[in-house]
């Protein structure tokens, strides 16, 4: 169990930064953090904040995945968009029956997403470019091949003023959770809804966490982060890791987009959120790449959206929550990357001590 | 006879470690213009002495002296002041920069604000055409060939101003031809004025080169020899390597006709270079088959290629008469090779990773460690904990990180994991290096047991106690090929040590 | 006049008999396509003009990558290096002028660089990690300082600045007809150009693109290329920085100052994107949120394309900029497009063959450009989105092809510090 003292400290430290930013610029910090708070208070804040959260969550899952193996993967905002935009493309054209369209449009997500990564995994394990080179590559190549497909093929034809793909038909939205929740006796107001995309998430996290720890798969992906090369003796092959990886860490990044295209859009155009896969490596980043520790940075990250627009009503810049996110990055790898020294240093401490014990004791 | 000055000197020369005594009252003194040598074995003290000698460690006791004048040295630097210059068996140098980009890097010479190539490539020139290291001042650094980087690194410190050059183990990466253009190089060096000192193992080597030679063993100067033409190899190797060899103490009744391991005419070419030539050997059912040798003859390939981790150029590899060619380390793991690697922190163990977890490493895709695709972490756990109860790795409990045990502790779990998962084959390799007394016997003793059950066992070592110890057979590997197949009852040190140092070679293997 | 002497022997050396060649070559292709198309624009010097201005930020990404890979730390933080320039610039460009904003441009790209240097030297982050966490940082903090300095101001907004002067152009006299005092030169290159003659004209229409009606800021940007040759392969202290990107353990065996090398030239780095920054903050005319597009990235991938080199990252960002050019030149119509279309897949086909000199690439390129041909002639034009996504593929093609030829630092982006060995 590690402690909370890294995180506490990181907490502060961007507050502390965002405070000062805001004394520079003639507000007050405090009134700022209250009205803040205000707006994270009632009921349909708090399932903004979920629904937002969810999304995150599932793109820090897949970023992580690749953490775990080294690998770093800064594709996913191409990825999950080219998932998106063929997804909502299909979707919106075949118009089968609901349930199967929808499954449809998840299975597109995902394996287009898996597709655009595995690309640069092949061209790491084949032709050692860099992977971090190689996504980055990729997402300009995905940001204006989706400029194109949208404005010509993939257009919905009946809207002349903005370019998006047909709408996606209600039967194949993924289905609210608030009929659900009254069964347990949580009445939402009518304005709000909890997306079901709440459910993948969770099922994302529960997967992500019995694949890695207690499957095959997972022990050797860890042992690959922690020493490759003791992995590469113990029989692990680098090459097809590193392609299952890619592949798993893009379909979660297409699966992420899936919460803006069936839940809350319904289509893909001008207005989808650009820089969601960014914010899944900071939420992986911040949470250490772990399960639990994910959540709390994706609830995090979306508590201090949800609440910088609340900042309104004190008059006060909204995008200092974009500072505030920063900052909690930069000072949250700062830290982890101390605290990682620290352990180290400790450890081996510790072990010369033992060392000692049994020498005078053998 | 005229008095020579020595140049340098060391007196009484005593560095302690946590644990270990380096240096234990060494002795040493050069003559100005000489190559004087020094020898030892691995583990002998002589590194430490090296790192004194060019100021990356300061002794506890005992004095340096250079031209007579007492001398400290806080760092590099202050031996570079003083005209010592290292020269280091791991090339320092900039493959994608020119000979003489390498060379003046940090001592620019310069032509106003903007370096000058001019002068540098003529001031190499100069250096080359007195000393004889002849090299291309204007090639990339990446293409030379072994024997000509070491020339541009002598020319490093030449280029600097040494007067004294040390060398380490500087033919350890050269075929015999560089050798002897290097041993040329060296003569030519000391007729400019320069004092070269080098460290060596290679026993043939030095007699042929050096003036004078001193023997370092366990912290100790055993011999200073200052007329190379009055001392035989073998006396050289005695003293190197210690007269009394350990009690052989092995059961020869165990092993049977059954060849578990087969290795056929292995070759392994590497950029051009030769790193295997003709390797044969066969072990058997409960036979333990011993590699002796100096590390870096070729010891590591050998065992990578019977892993899977590497392709040999040509020949086979058989694991009970199957041919291994085409599985992969993981089916060859999974056939039934078990392996306790040289570098248990770099192959064998995830440090950060909890005990429990450590001991699947390898033996992932087995029970108790996996059923299907499952990790079964009960089963993991209650498997490490009997790991730990037979094999007596001392630790709190099985969720401790690897990093926290000792190294012994840490070499104990690794031997305990391979014996459990019962291989036909298990591969050592320097089993017991850096570990204390009391792990290194349950160590041999799980050796021994892994024998009397009938597996065969490939131990490479450079531990004589171990070798002699443990081996049924001894083969000597020197330069990628096996040089003496010996029955360690048979003999003495003196002869092991003059096999392994290149003074004597078997005549019919 | 040694000097002068010495200049054309750098020049050569630095720019290498192959490169000569190789670019007299696609030339002579270019023009022979203009010639056989009737397309006089193709080769122009508004066309080249115009592609030299829209690659100068590019440029910059480029080089501020180059010098911070060249002392071992990769920067993928460019593109918020390059936010803050504009920022800066378009705060300093409202408040002083553009000269303030080319120093407001280059003193916040360098905040960024500090930054950069603080994680990954001082703290030991990981170099890619912290290249984006400055590219998360960098628009919020832009944002957050337009909130407070931009809103509200006349001209100004959330997400514009207010209006930031120009610097006006340059045209060099006699050789592009520029003027002097107030006497008007005669225009040798522009008179070449025009008899459309066969390679000279062409020529003509480059170097009457570096020359006639220049920006000024142009100018003093391109300079910083052949400066950047010049101090990293004729000075000590490049010496120094390369071998920093080299073999760090080597130059510190040898008493260089690593750490202290990267400091500076991580600082260096951002100065000089957020100066690409500031750029497009003089050219727009303001501050404009969002205006650096993906140039940090393109910066990128010119480093790659130009093997780490200066005139080579120069090279890639004018290659990456010149279909955009052309697209402004051209407009729209069928024909043309059809020509601009084949002669690009021509001169990339020619220029990688003798560029990079291996049988693989021009094998792969043949197929490439038959593509391209058919797809041409079922299109109206070629739309700029697509073409946006050349840059990249064709940094990818490098990458996959020409890998052998790729000369990256030797230990860039490996973790160092003092006393390591490696």
């Amino acid at each position: 169990m590690r402690s909370l003292s890294t995180p506490l400290i990181v907490i502060g430290v961007a507050a502390l930064v965002a405070s000062i930013a805001l004394l520079l610029a003639g507000h007050n910090p405090l009134s700022a953090f209250s009205a803040m708070l205000d707006n994270l208070s009632s009921a349909d804040n708090l399932v903004t904040v979920l629904n937002y959260a969810s999304r995150y969550y599932v793109m820090g899952v897949a970023v992580a995945f690749g953490f775990k193996m080294n690998l770093f993967n800064i594709g996913t905002n191409g990825q999950y968009q080219v998932a998106a935009l063929f997804a909502g493309a299909l979707g919106g054209w075949l118009r089968l029956p609901g349930p199967i369209n929808l499954i449809l449009i998840l299975m597109v997500a995902v394996g287009v997403g898996s597709l655009w990564a595995v690309i640069p995994g092949v061209l790491m394990v084949s032709r050692k470019v860099n992977i971090v080179v190689g996504t980055i590559m990729m997402n300009g190549i995905a940001a204006g091949l989706i400029g194109y497909l949208l404005r010509t093929n993939f257009r919905d034809v009946n809207d002349r003023l903005t370019a998006h793909t047909p709408t996606i038909p209600e039967n194949s939205h993924i289905p609210q959770l608030n009929s659900v929740l009254k069964l347990i006796g949580i009445h939402l107001p009518d304005t709000t809804s909890l997306h079901g995309f709440f459910v993948i998430a969770v099922v994302a996290g529960i997967m992500f966490y019995v694949v890695v720890y207690r499957s095959r798969f997972g022990f050797d992906l860890l042992a690959s982060g922690r020493n490759a090369n003791a992995a590469r003796v113990s029989g692990v092959h680098p090459k097809t890791m590193v392609i299952r990886t890619m592949a798993l860490s893009g379909g979660l990044a297409g699966l992420a987009g899936m919460s803006v295209l069936l839940c809350q859009q319904f289509e893909y155009g001008d207005r989808f959120p650009l820089q969601l896969g960014f914010a899944g490596i900071s939420v992986a980043l911040l949470g250490r790449n772990s399960p639990i520790g994910i959540a709390f940075s994706a609830t995090a990250m979306a508590a201090i959206e949800q609440g910088s627009r609340g900042l309104v009503t004190a008059n006060i810049p909204q995008e200092i929550g974009q500072i505030v996110q920063g900052t909690l990055l930069v000072v949250a790898v700062i830290m982890y990357e101390l605290a990682n020294r620290r352990n180290q240093t400790r450890m081996i401490k510790e072990s010369a001590l033992a060392m000692t014990v049994e020498t005078s004791t053998s | 006879m005229s008095l020579k000055q020595n140049l340098v000197e060391l007196h009484r020369i005593v560095k302690r470690f946590p644990g270990v005594i380096a240096n234990n009252g060494v002795e040493l003194s050069v003559e100005s213009g000489t190559i004087h040598a020094i020898v030892g074995e691995n583990g002998s003290g002589k590194s430490t002495l090296m790192k004194i000698l060019y100021g990356a460690q300061q002794p506890d006791e005992g004095e340096i002296r250079i031209k007579g004048e007492l001398c400290k040295f806080k760092s590099a630097r202050d031996a570079i002041e003083v005209g010592i210059g290292m020269v280091f068996q791991h090339f320092m140098l900039a493959d994608n920069f020119l000979v003489w980009e390498n060379i003046v890097l940090g001592e620019e010479p310069r032509s106003g604000v903007s370096l000058s190539s001019e002068l540098a490539i003529s001031q190499i020139k100069e250096l080359s055409s007195k000393y004889g290291l002849a090299v291309d001042p204007e090639a990339v650094t990446g293409s030379l060939g072994v024997g000509e980087r070491q020339r541009v690194e002598i020319l490093k410190v030449l280029y600097r101003g040494a007067s004294i050059i040390i060398l380490d183990e500087p033919t350890a990466v050269l075929v015999p031809q560089e050798v002897d253009e290097l041993f040329a190089s060296l003569r030519e060096l000391v007729a400019g004025g320069v004092t070269v000192i080098f460290i060596s193992h290679k026993l043939d080597e030095v007699l042929k080169v050096a003036d004078a030679i001193t023997v370092i063993r366990a912290g100790k100067t055993v011999g200073e020899i200052t007329d190379t033409s009055n001392v035989t190899a073998v006396e050289l190797a005695t003293m190197m390597i210690g007269t009394i060899l350990p009690q052989p103490a092995t059961d020869r009744g165990v092993i049977t006709e059954e060849i578990l391991l087969e290795v056929e005419n292995v070759n392994l070419v590497r950029d051009g270079r030769s790193l295997l030539a003709d390797i044969s050997f066969a072990v058997h059912s409960g036979e333990v088959v011993g590699i002796a040798g100096v590390e870096g003859n070729g010891q590591e390939e050998i065992l990578e290629v019977i892993l899977g981790l590497q392709s040999q150029t040509s020949g086979r590899v058989l694991l009970m008469s199957t041919e291994l060619q085409h599985l992969d380390t993981r089916h060859r793991r999974d056939a039934g090779i078990g392996y306790i690697p040289a570098d248990r922190q770099r192959d064998g163990l995830m440090l950060s990773a909890s005990l429990w977890e450590n001991s699947a490493l390898g033996h992932q895709r087995q029970e108790p460690a996996s059923d299907g695709m499952w990790i079964n972490r009960a089963a993991l756990r209650e498997h490490t904990q009997k790991i730990i109860e037979k094999f007596d790795v001392r630790t709190p409990g099985v969720e401790v990180s690897a990093q926290a045990l000792s190294g012994g502790n840490q070499q104990k779990l690794i031997v305990g994991r391979e014996m459990f998962s019962a291989p036909s084959v298990l591969v050592a390799a320097h089993p017991t290096r850096g570990i204390d007394v009391g792990a290194q016997a349950a160590v041999w003793e799980s050796l021994r047991e892994a024998k009397r059950q009938g597996k065969g066992l490939l131990l490479v070592s450079a531990d004589l106690d171990e070798l002699i110890g443990l081996s049924d057979r001894l083969l000597v590997m020197l330069r990628g090929s096996i040089v003496a197949a010996l029955d360690p009852q048979a003999i003495s040190a003196a002869e092991l040590g003059a096999y392994m140092t290149g003074v004597r070679m078997q005549e019919t293997l | 006049m040694s000097m002068f002497r010495e200049l054309l022997n750098r020049s050569r050396s630095m720019v290498g008999m192959t490169s000569l060649i190789a670019g007299l070559g696609v030339m002579s292709v270019l023009s022979l396509a203009r010639i056989f198309a009737h397309a006089p624009d193709l080769t122009s010097s508004g066309t080249f003009g115009g592609a030299i201005g829209l690659a100068t930020p590019v440029a910059m990404a480029g080089i501020a990558g180059l010098v911070s890979e060249r002392a071992g730390v990769v920067n993928i933080g460019l593109q918020g290096m390059m936010v803050l320039g504009t920022w800066g610039g378009g705060y300093f460009g409202w408040h002083y002028g553009p000269w303030g904003a080319l120093l407001g441009g280059a003193a916040f790209g360098a905040l960024g660089g500090a930054l950069h240097a603080l994680n990954t030297i001082q703290f030991g982050v990981d170099h890619a990690i912290s290249g984006v966490a400055i590219n998360l940082l960098a628009p919020g903090v832009a944002r957050f300082l337009s909130s407070i300095f931009f809103q509200g101001v006349d001209g100004g907004s959330l997400t514009d600045s207010p209006p930031v002067g120009n610097l006006g152009k340059l045209t060099m006299p006699f050789l592009a007809g520029g003027r002097i005092g107030s006497f008007s030169t005669p225009d040798i290159f522009g008179y070449l150009e025009r008899r459309q003659i066969f390679l000279i004209s062409d020529i003509s229409g480059l170097c009457g693109g570096f020359l006639r009606d220049i920006a000024t800021e142009t100018v003093m940007l391109l300079s910083l290329i052949p400066l950047a040759a010049f101090v990293l392969w004729k000075t000590p202290f490049g010496l120094r920085l390369r071998s920093s990107g080299e073999k760090p353990s080597a130059a510190d065996s040898l008493g260089v100052n690593v750490v202290g090398i990267r400091w500076i030239a991580l600082i260096t780095s951002g100065s000089i994107a957020g100066l690409g920054g500031a750029w497009l903050v003089i050219n727009i005319g303001k501050y404009q949120q969002g205006q650096e597009g993906l140039r940090g990235f393109l910066g990128l991938a010119s480093v790659i394309f130009g093997n780490w080199k200066p005139f080579g990252v120069f090279l890639g960002a004018l290659l990456f900029q010149f279909t955009e050019s052309l697209r402004m030149q051209l407009g729209d119509d069928p024909s043309r497009g059809f020509v601009f279309a084949v002669a690009i897949g021509l001169a990339l086909f020619a220029a990688f063959q003798l560029f990079r000199k291996s049988k693989k690439v021009g094998l792969a390129l043949i197929p490439a450009s038959v593509l391209l041909f058919v797809y041409i002639l079922n299109v109206d034009r070629v739309d700029d989105k697509l073409s946006s996504t050349f840059p990249f593929l064709i940094t990818l093609l490098v990458l996959v092809f020409s890998s052998s030829r790729l000369r990256p630092p030797a230990s860039i982006g490996l973790p160092w510090s003092r006393g390591k060995d490696s």
